[in-house]
C-alpha cells in the first residue's frame, strides 16, 4: 500500500462518511421527515385493486 | 420524553427503510469486480466525479420528474416523458426506461438466486473447500463454477435437476409471488431490521478480512495490507502506462458512471415510476440524497474493503482483476468464512443478508414494468404481472441456458446494465434541464422538500451533467464501437442475446404506440383537475403553459 493508495482510501472513506452524517443528521433533525421521505418499496402504487 | 422516542424511532425507521431499498447486489458484488478491473485507487476519481456531476443531480432529476408526470395520473416511464417532454419522440425514448429494469431483471434475479443458493449451501455444509489452505481457491472457483453451470452451456437445463435452478425457481417465484400479491412493502418493513444485521455481518467480515495477514507464508506478496494497495492504489489498466493515462480511456469513465448509475438505481426507470405515486408536497430532495449516500456507504466503505483485499490475498491481482464483476465475491467470500470460527454460520448469514439486499431491489425493478403495461392495455395489475412474469422468466432461461463463463450474463450487464443506463441517464438529464427547464425543475422539486438543492447543482445539471455524458457517450463509441460489432459477429450467443434485447424493445414501442393514442385522450387537465397537487386555477394554468 502506497501514500497515494492511503490518500486516496482514506479521502475516499472520509467523503462518503461525512455525506451520510449529513443525510443522517438532517433526517434525525427535521420533524416531518417521516411524513415527507419515502423508499421506493414503501410508497404505495394504489394499483393493487385494479 | 415517550413521544420524542417514538418520534426520533420512526425518522430512525425512515433512514432504514431507504437504507433498505438503496442496497443491492451492486454494492457487494459488482463494484469490487468493476474497480478492480478498472485501475483500483484510480478508478475512484472517475467514481466521484460520476457520483458528485451525475448520479446524485440525476438522481434528483429522476424523482423530481416522476412526481410531476404523477400529478398528470400517468406512473409509466414513456408516458411520463410524453407528459413533459410533449413529443412523441421522447414517449419512444421512454422504452428506455423499461427494458433496462426489464432486462437487468433477466440476470439479477439468477445472482440473487445463487446467494440464497449459496446460504442454503452453506447452511447444509455442501461448500466443502477441503483441508489445504492452498487448494481453497481452486475449489471455491470450481464450486461456483459447476454450481451456475460456468463450464459448459446448456448444463443447468439438461433433464437433471440441478440445486441452482431448482433455487432460482422459488426466487423467481417468491418475487412474483410478493409482486402479485402486494407484499413489497411487508419485505421493506422486514428490511428495516435486516440493514443494520447486514452492516454487523458486514463489520464482522471486514474485521476478519483485515486481521487475515499473510494466509499462505510461501507467497508473503499476497497479504491483507497489499491486498488493500491493490485497491486503492492508483494503477494503470491492464498494467500498461500510467494510472493518470488510465484516465484517459473512455471506457474507465463509462464503467465508473454505469457502477454509480447500477448501485443508485438511477437511469433505470425505476426512480421515476416509484416517484410518480408520491403526493406534490412529498420529499424528493434529502430522500434520494439519502438514498445515495446509504449506498455509497455500504459501497464504498464495505463492499470495496471486504471483497477486493480478501480477493488479492485468495486469488492475486491477475484473479482479483480478471475475475466477472458478479463472480469476485462468489469466489472469494467462501475462502474468508473457511479461515473464520463460526464461518459456516456466517456465510449463511452473509449470503441470506445479500439476497435479502437484492429481492428489495428486483421487486423494484419490475414495478415500471407492471405500470406501463397497465396504461398502455388497460390491463389490471394481476394480468400484467402474468404477462411480465412469462416475459423475465423466457428471458432469465435465456441466460441460464448460456451459462459458459457467463458471457451472456455479462454482455447483458456491459451493454443494458452498463451503456444503455448512461444513455437514458443523458435522456433524463436533457429533458429535465432543458426541455422541462431546470429552475421550473428545482422549483417543483424543491416543494415538500426536506431540504433545498445547493445552488451549485442547479449549473451541475443543466450544463455538466450532459456534456459530461455527451463526451463520454461519444468517446466511448469511437473507441468501444468496432469491438462491439465484432463481437456480436463472431459470437454467436451474444448475436442471441443482442436479438433478445432487441425483440423486447420493439414488442415495448408497439405497446407504446397502442398506450400514446389513450395516453393523450387521458391526459388530465391541470386546470380542473384537484389531483394536479390542488394547484388552483390560474397557478395551474402557468404551470400548463410552461
Amino acid at each position: 500500500m502506497r501514500t497515494g493508495g492511503w490518500i486516496f482510501m482514506l479521502l475516499s472513506i472520509s467523503f462518503v462518511l461525512c455525506l451520510t452524517a449529513f443525510t443522517f443528521y438532517r433526517v434525525l433533525r427535521r420533524p416531518a421527515s417521516t411524513e415527507h421521505m419515502h423508499a421506493p418499496l414503501d410508497i404505495d402504487t394504489r394499483d393493487q385493486d385494479t | 420524553m415517550s413521544q420524542a422516542k417514538d418520534q426520533w424511532q420512526s425518522r430512525l425507521g425512515v433512514i432504514l427503510a431507504v437504507a433498505g431499498s438503496a442496497v443491492g447486489l451492486g454494492n457487494f458484488l459488482r463494484f469490487p469486480g468493476n474497480a478492480a478491473a478498472n485501475g483500483g485507487g484510480g478508478f475512484m476519481i472517475p467514481y466521484f466525479c460520476a457520483l458528485i456531476f451525475l448520479g446524485i443531480p440525476i438522481c434528483w432529476a429522476e424523482w423530481t420528474m416522476g412526481k410531476y408526470g404523477g400529478q398528470f395520473g400517468f406512473n409509466s416511464c414513456p408516458a411520463i416523458f410524453g407528459v413533459i417532454g410533449r413529443r412523441p419522440i421522447f414517449r419512444y425514448l421512454g422504452v428506455l426506461g423499461l427494458i433496462i429494469p426489464i432486462v437487468i431483471y433477466m440476470y439479477y434475479v439468477l445472482i440473487e438466486s445463487w446467494c440464497m443458493g449459496y446460504a442454503f449451501s452453506f447452511a447444509a455444509g455442501w461448500i466443502d473447500l477441503g483441508d489445504n489452505p492452498a487448494q481453497y481457491a481452486t475449489q471455491s472457483v470450481d464450486y461456483f463454477n459447476s454450481f451456475v453451470g460456468a463450464n459448459q452451456d446448456g448444463l443447468m437445463l439438461d433433464g437433471r435437476i440441478h440445486e441452482s435452478v431448482v433455487v432460482w425457481l422459488i426466487v423467481f417465484a417468491v418475487n412474483f409471488y410478493l409482486i402479485y400479491r402486494g407484499l413489497s412493502k411487508g419485505i421493506e418493513s422486514f428490511c428495516k431490521w435486516a440493514m443494520p444485521m447486514m452492516a454487523l455481518f458486514a463489520f464482522i467480515v471486514l474485521g476478519r478480512v483485515l486481521t487475515l495477514g499473510t494466509p499462505d507464508p510461501a507467497q508473503p506478496d499476497l497479504s491483507v495490507l497489499n491486498g488493500l494497495g491493490f485497491m486503492w492504489n492508483p494503477k494503470p489498466v491492464d498494467g500498461e502506462g500510467s494510472w493518470i493515462a488510465a484516465l484517459a480511456n473512455p471506457t474507465v469513465w463509462r464503467n465508473a458512471a454505469g457502477q454509480i448509475f447500477f448501485s443508485l438505481s438511477v437511469g433505470f426507470g425505476v426512480i421515476v415510476n416509484y416517484a410518480s405515486y408520491l403526493k406534490r408536497k412529498d420529499d424528493v430532495v434529502l430522500s434520494g440524497l439519502t438514498a445515495s449516500s446509504t449506498n455509497e456507504f455500504f459501497e464504498v466503505c464495505l463492499g470495496g474493503l471486504i471483497t477486493i483485499p480478501a480477493a488479492f490475498v485468495f486469488l492475486g491481482a491477475v484473479g482479483a482483476s480478471k475475475t466477472g464483476t458478479f463472480s469476485l465475491g462468489f469466489h472469494t467470500l467462501p475462502i474468508v468464512f473457511q479461515y473464520m470460527d463460526g464461518g459456516r454460520f456466517f456465510g449463511c448469514i452473509w449470503f441470506l443478508m445479500l439476497f435479502l439486499a437484492a429481492i428489495t431491489s428486483s421487486l423494484s425493478m419490475l414495478q415500471p414494468a407492471i405500470a406501463f403495461l397497465e396504461e398502455a392495455l388497460a390491463i389490471g395489475r394481476k394480468a400484467s404481472v402474468t404477462l411480465l412474469g412469462l416475459v423475465t422468466g423466457l428471458g432469465s432461461l435465456f441466460v441460464i441456458y448460456f451459462s459458459k463463463d457467463l458471457k451472456v450474463l455479462l454482455f447483458l450487464d456491459d451493454t443494458v446494465g452498463t451503456i444503455m443506463i448512461v444513455v437514458l441517464a443523458l435522456v433524463q438529464v436533457i429533458l429535465f434541464s432543458w426541455v422541462f427547464g431546470v429552475d421550473r425543475g428545482i422549483r417543483f422539486a424543491h416543494q415538500g422538500a426536506e431540504m433545498h438543492l445547493p445552488r451549485f447543482f442547479k449549473f451541475v445539471i443543466k450544463y455538466v451533467s450532459p456534456v459530461y455524458l455527451l463526451v463520454m457517450i461519444g468517446w466511448s463509441c469511437v473507441t468501444d464501437s468496432g469491438k462491439y460489432y465484432k463481437l456480436i459477429r463472431e459470437d454467436n450467443q451474444i448475436l442471441l442475446a443482442t436479438g433478445l434485447v432487441l425483440v423486447v424493445t420493439v414488442f415495448l414501442l408497439i405497446l407504446i404506440n397502442l398506450g400514446g393514442r389513450r395516453w393523450k385522450a387521458e391526459t388530465r387537465d391541470p386546470r380542473t383537475d384537484k389531483s394536479f397537487g390542488g394547484l388552483g386555477a390560474e397557478p395551474a394554468r402557468k404551470e400548463a403553459r410552461r
